[in-house]
């Protein structure tokens, strides 16, 4: 079964989803992604979204549960590299995505996670 | 013979071209304000293409109805000559009256050619004067059609120039936005605001509403989603530029802005998103 990598750097985590998402490809991510956070102590969660043209309800009520169960574990989320596309579309969907951090790059994305509060 | 078909119309215009062309041309002339050269040979010319698709239409299509298939070469010549003259800045009446002054000299023809039959005549010129009306009207609807599409065009042109995103400082835009807000306004300041987060790498921007005249609960709405688009990009927005009776509206309206930093004027908006950048601007202390 296809699984998304994810990658450890220091303390943080990251996920690049890059192939259509689906329920059980969500339902393996979020399942690695608990137990890396936990096996890895991780403080942060990076998702880069940057090779995604298409972000539909599905992937974004995805991503939003996906942070909540991270800040659960004590990590923090950080949603990274949306194209100007998506977040159209998104706000049109109705979908602002609350409680989810955003940076416009990975790089940001560390540069927020790195920072105290 | 029957009187709904344009067997005797097509014969009249057949057979006396140059004679209607003539009486046509003086007919123009003496209605044109404008006169020079230039104007006189092009009428001439369109004329002298004009005439013989009507006689052929009229032979072919035995019907007084423009919409019919025959009539089509007829119009789209119609159609060429109105735009030519949309450009050349006549008026509709100018560019009718083409069409409405051939109707005289043909007439006359008609006239002397069925003196015989005057109930003949008569239905004839009722049902020539109608089908001339009817081109006459097609010219000034395309003329209108011409029109409208520059109107477009400048609306268009209007919505590019009045949405600029301006780099204030490093990480730092700012979006002015001049005149009503609606949504397809919105919908460029939105792609123009997030095409330019990626390309300067910014992480603030402010959406200037000084020259927003008033926001309604719609306005809102569209300000709400430029900034959430923004957010969802990794950028914070302020509004700046809030009037004193804007606030009054919105407090009233029952729109919710608490989520967003609101800022009464551009400079104040410039600080935070200097602070927050870590940026600093100091007065030289000149001795």
């Amino acid at each position: 079964m296809e699984r998304i990598p994810i990658l450890k750097m220091g303390e943080l985590l990251l996920v690049t989803i890059q192939v259509d998402m689906h329920d059980r490809l969500a339902m393996a991510l979020q399942d690695d992604l608990t137990e890396r956070i936990v096996k890895d102590r991780a403080k942060g969660v990076l998702i880069d979204i940057s090779a995604l043209d298409i972000v539909d309800s599905f992937i974004g009520r995805m991503i939003s549960s996906t942070a909540s169960m991270a800040r659960i574990l004590d990590a923090r989320t950080v949603l990274v590299g949306m194209q100007p596309a998506v977040a159209i579309t998104l706000v049109e969907l109705g979908l602002k995505l609350e409680g989810v951090r955003t940076a416009l790059n990975v790089e940001r994305g560390i540069e927020l996670l790195r920072r105290p509060g | 013979m029957s009187r709904e078909t344009t067997g005797n119309l097509a014969n009249v215009l057949l057979d006396n071209q140059q004679q209607l062309l003539d009486g046509w041309m003086e007919g123009m002339l003496s209605r044109t304000v404008r006169r020079d050269r230039v104007i006189e040979s092009e009428m001439r010319e369109q004329a002298e293409r004009f005439l013989p698709l009507v006689a052929q239409a009229a032979a072919k299509g035995g019907s007084y109805e423009i919409s019919a298939e025959a009539w089509g070469d007829v119009l789209s010549l119609l159609r060429e000559i109105s735009q030519a003259r949309l450009r050349q800045g006549f008026s509709p009446t100018e560019t009718a009256s083409f069409v409405f002054s051939l109707k005289e000299p043909l007439f006359r023809l008609l006239r002397v050619k069925m003196a015989n039959d005057p109930i003949a005549l008569a239905e004839e010129t009722a049902q020539t004067g109608t089908l001339f009306d009817k081109l006459g009207l097609f010219t000034i609807d395309e003329h209108l059609k011409g029109r409208e599409q520059v109107i477009l065009r400048q609306q268009q042109e209007l919505m590019e120039l009045s949405t600029p995103v301006v780099q204030l400082w490093k990480d730092i835009l700012a979006v002015p936005l001049i005149g009503t807000l609606d949504s397809a306004r919105t919908q460029i300041v939105m792609e123009n605001l997030l095409q330019k987060i990626i390309d300067t790498g910014a992480a603030i921007a402010i959406v200037d509403i000084t020259g927003v005249p008033t926001v309604d609960t719609l306005v809102a709405q569209h300000l709400l989603k430029t900034v959430a688009a923004a957010r969802l990009m990794g950028a914070d927005c302020i509004i700046s530029g809030i009037r004193p009776q804007i606030a009054q509206t919105i407090v009233h309206l029952g729109v919710n802005l608490e989520d967003v930093i609101t800022k009464a004027t551009l400079a104040a908006a410039l600080q935070v998103a200097l602070k927050r950048t870590g940026s600093s601007v100091m007065h030289a202390q000149h001795g």
